[in-house]
């Protein structure tokens, strides 16, 4: 059970994960996450689903080393298993016949928007691709991408590649450039609060596919809500679409930031072999 | 009346050992230690043995009281295990967390005079010593029927259901969302009130019976009830999900850092174990003054795990007074003893927090009680201009759950009440044929044994339906686990 048919590391700290999951890969959409253990005392913690097959039976997920949970993804290799793997979790992005759709992604989300974009492609959209990162090393995915897009843009904070700057510059420009009917953003939640801001007040109809801290996924402890258009939502399970216009972004970056002292303290806690008690020394790892 | 009974009087109720209040007060073990057996038998010699039992009608699942507690005075405690399991198929569990003294106890005879007989201690002591002397016996199964079942929720009612038709000769299979089997045992109910230990070993004994438990699987999203029976070939389906969307109060300041539902906070502790942390990566924010908003079992267990994470003030705060309290009445003392402080006839009306975005108070407004309401409890009404700010770095709020929509919104033939819960009839039948239901998601936020009690009913509907049969259990031993 979820095994894992391959993990690479593509850049610097992110990282593709193919997992068996035949089930999954059944019932899967665009815009679904899953929620995923590494091991028995893991997190439970969504990532977006980016891909999927369903012949082989297998999903893709992209995912940036931030943590230790990330961590644990990370040190996994091809035939080895997850704890746990539950999904498909959220509302499927809402795919439909736009226009012109733009879509932003950012460290995990330039693999994240994979499937919304081929989605979008396939629903007669002309697809606008964005990507950023702070340099050229740590760009990835071109060669799915590329072919999705009718215009792919590449943004570095250096200027290494691409147009200098992030996608809510590019955002800004094209949208005097062209009629944009909608924008949809996956990345960090820093680079969906900025993009959102770069495309409002231009009557643009704009979605984010918050990333939320999540336990169950499935609504039950209420740990991802976010206030939406003054509202109290659930990104688990109301999301993890929303209007980006409407988002409380300060309250996202809030809440996101509230374990940021445990999360270190974990973090030192598993790379640092002298805190741990000493039966899990002798224990053995192979 | 002959002398006997008298006899019988003279003995009093057999209180159970616990560990010291300011003790258990700062660690996750189990609070009552257990009796031994020389109490056991005091107390079960207690029992009246009436000749009408009172105390069977007050049991949701009709344990044969009388019957398991005189094997215990007689000193055949694996026979007064067994006896129990006849109709519980949780006893280790229910003698911990049933509100007895509503029930069993309450009906007991002893009550009218002094103090009911302590069924509830009972029953967890022979299912104890049944486990910890390695006893568990695997009941002869009827013949496989060649019917499939699924189940849908390993929580109390689901459990029971499956344990029930296992017996009774299908092929019984257990869908959980969460990645361990127990439900609410397991991620709501503390470990210092219920051990994980017990709940794992009534699971593995289901197990072994030969019920298969498939974890990490939502269904209503990776597989729809409809696909289960129509593709999956299960010939029944009951669905035990539970109510799990968790209710807030909807007041200023409620999605500020530091607010938890009792379901998250509880689930970071229980589940995934963020008392260890960081030996477990769960964080949960260790409040030194905590408030815990309502006033039934789950306030309770979260306010004193707060204590037990090492909450200097751990307050109850309860818009009616300590009699309307629903927890039980065991809990509200224990929580007295280990230091909770009780903040009643009073009403938050909002979290203030601080330039990060954290709680730093929280804002209350003092009630009196008024006219009954429809629950027939007084009606707590707002003492104007008494609002008064108390400092807080965690609030905690308990005040119930809604029925969660994420399998019943994809089964639109399904019938729901007003409030989303699933509507079933007296047997636990849903209007879906085939389809059962039972526990939380059809009464709200109920108890264990009356979700098993549910459990109890659609698995005889389930029999009755499938094989045209009254269901009949024998807890002869097959074989030694």
């Amino acid at each position: 059970m979820n095994r894992i048919i391959e993990r690479t590391e593509l850049v610097p700290n992110v990282h593709k994960m193919v997992i068996e999951a035949p089930l999954l890969a059944k019932k899967v959409l665009p815009g679904h996450f899953l929620i995923i253990m590494a091991d028995e005392e893991g997190e439970r913690i969504p990532i977006s689903v980016s891909d999927w097959d369903e012949k082989a039976g297998t999903v893709t997920i992209f995912f940036l080393e931030a943590g230790v949970s990330t961590m644990k993804l990370a040190l996994k290799n091809a035939g080895d298993s997850l704890h746990a793997v539950v999904g498909p979790l959220g509302r499927p992005a809402k795919i439909g016949k736009y226009g012109t759709v733009l879509l932003g992604g950012g460290c995990y989300g330039i693999g994240a928007i994979t499937s919304i974009a081929r989605a979008m492609k396939a629903a007669g959209n002309k697809i606008i691709i964005i990507t950023e990162a702070r340099s050229k090393y740590l760009l990835y995915n071109q060669e799915v991408l590329r072919p999705l897009a009718d215009n792919y843009i590449e943004t570095t904070s250096d200027g290494s590649s691409g147009i200098k700057g992030k996608v809510q510059d590019v955002v800004q420009y094209i949208t005097y450039q062209e009629k944009v009917d909608l924008a949809y953003f996956i990345g960090c939640t820093f680079m969906m609060m900025t993009c959102s801001n770069a495309t409002r007040g231009k009557n643009l109809r704009t979605l984010v596919a918050l990333n939320s801290l999540m336990l169950d996924g499935t609504g039950m402890c209420g740990v991802c809500r976010v206030t939406v258009g003054g509202q109290t939502k659930f990104a688990c399970v109301d999301g993890p679409e929303f209007d980006g216009h409407q988002v409380d972004w300060l309250g996202v970056l809030q809440r996101k930031s509230m374990y940021l002292q445990e999360e270190m303290l974990a973090y030192q806690y598993h790379s640092c072999r002298a805190l741990r008690p000493k039966e899990e020394e002798s224990e053995q790892h192979g | 009346m002959d002398e006997a009974p008298q006899e019988k009087k003279r003995v009093p109720r057999q209180k159970m050992p616990e560990q010291h209040p300011m003790v258990r007060a700062r660690n996750f073990n189990e609070v009552p230690t257990g009796y031994s057996p020389e109490t056991a038998q005091l107390e079960a010699g207690r029992c009246l043995q009436c000749k009408k039992p009172t105390c069977i009608s007050g049991c949701p699942v009709g344990v044969k009281i009388p019957e398991f507690i005189k094997l215990i005075k007689e000193g055949d405690f694996v026979a007064a295990a067994r006896k129990v399991k006849e109709t519980n198929a949780l006893p280790a569990v229910c003698g911990r967390v049933c509100p007895q003294e509503i029930q069993c106890e309450g009906t007991c005879v002893l009550s009218k005079k002094g103090e009911a007989v302590a069924i509830g201690h009972l029953e967890r002591f022979c299912a104890d010593f049944e486990r910890k002397t390695h006893q568990v016996c695997l009941p002869a199964k009827s013949a496989p029927n060649g019917k499939k079942v699924a189940v849908v929720g390993a929580g109390p009612a689901g459990l029971t259901v499956a344990g029930d038709l296992i017996l009774l000769g299908y092929q019984v299979t257990i869908f959980e969302a969460l990645h361990k089997p127990g439900g609410v045992l397991i991620y709501g109910i503390p470990e210092f009130r219920l051990p994980k230990e017990t709940v794992e070993a009534e699971v593995k004994y289901l197990q072994s019976l030969g019920v298969e438990l498939r974890l990490n699987t939502v269904i209503g999203t990776i597989r729809s009830v409809k696909e289960l029976m129509e593709e999956d070939g299960y010939d029944a389906v009951f669905i035990g999900v539970g109510a799990g969307l968790p209710q807030f109060m909807k007041m200023p300041g409620e999605n500020l850092c530091g607010v938890y539902s009792a379901n998250e906070y509880l689930t970071r502790a229980n589940l995934l174990k963020a008392y260890l942390f960081p030996r477990y990566d769960t964080p949960l924010a260790r409040g030194r003054n905590v408030a815990v908003v309502g006033g039934g079992n789950v306030a309770m267990d979260s306010v004193r795990t707060a204590l037990r994470l090492g909450a200097d003030n751990a307050s109850i705060i309860y818009r009616r007074s300590i009699d309307e309290m629903p927890a039980r009445r065991e809990e509200i003392h224990h929580g007295e003893q280990e230091g909770v402080q009780f903040k009643l006839l009073t009403n938050p009306v909002e979290v203030i927090g601080d330039e990060r975005g954290w709680v730093k108070s929280i804002k209350c407004i003092k009630m009196e009680l008024g006219e009954p309401d429809a629950s027939g409890r007084r009606r707590p009404v707002p003492v104007r201009g008494s609002e008064f700010d108390l400092p807080v770095d965690l609030v905690v709020i308990a005040i119930g759950t809604d029925a969660n929509p994420l399998l019943t919104a994809n089964m639109p033939e399904l019938k729901l009440n007003q409030w989303g819960y699933i509507e079933i009839d007296e047997n636990g039948r849903t209007s879906v044929p085939l389809v059962y239901a039972g526990g939380d998601i059809v009464t709200c936020s109920a108890t264990v044994i009356l979700a098993m009690g549910a459990g109890r009913k659609a698995a005889n509907a389930i029999h009755e339906d499938l094989m045209g049969k009254k269901a009949e259990f024998s807890q002869t031993c097959a074989a030694k686990i």
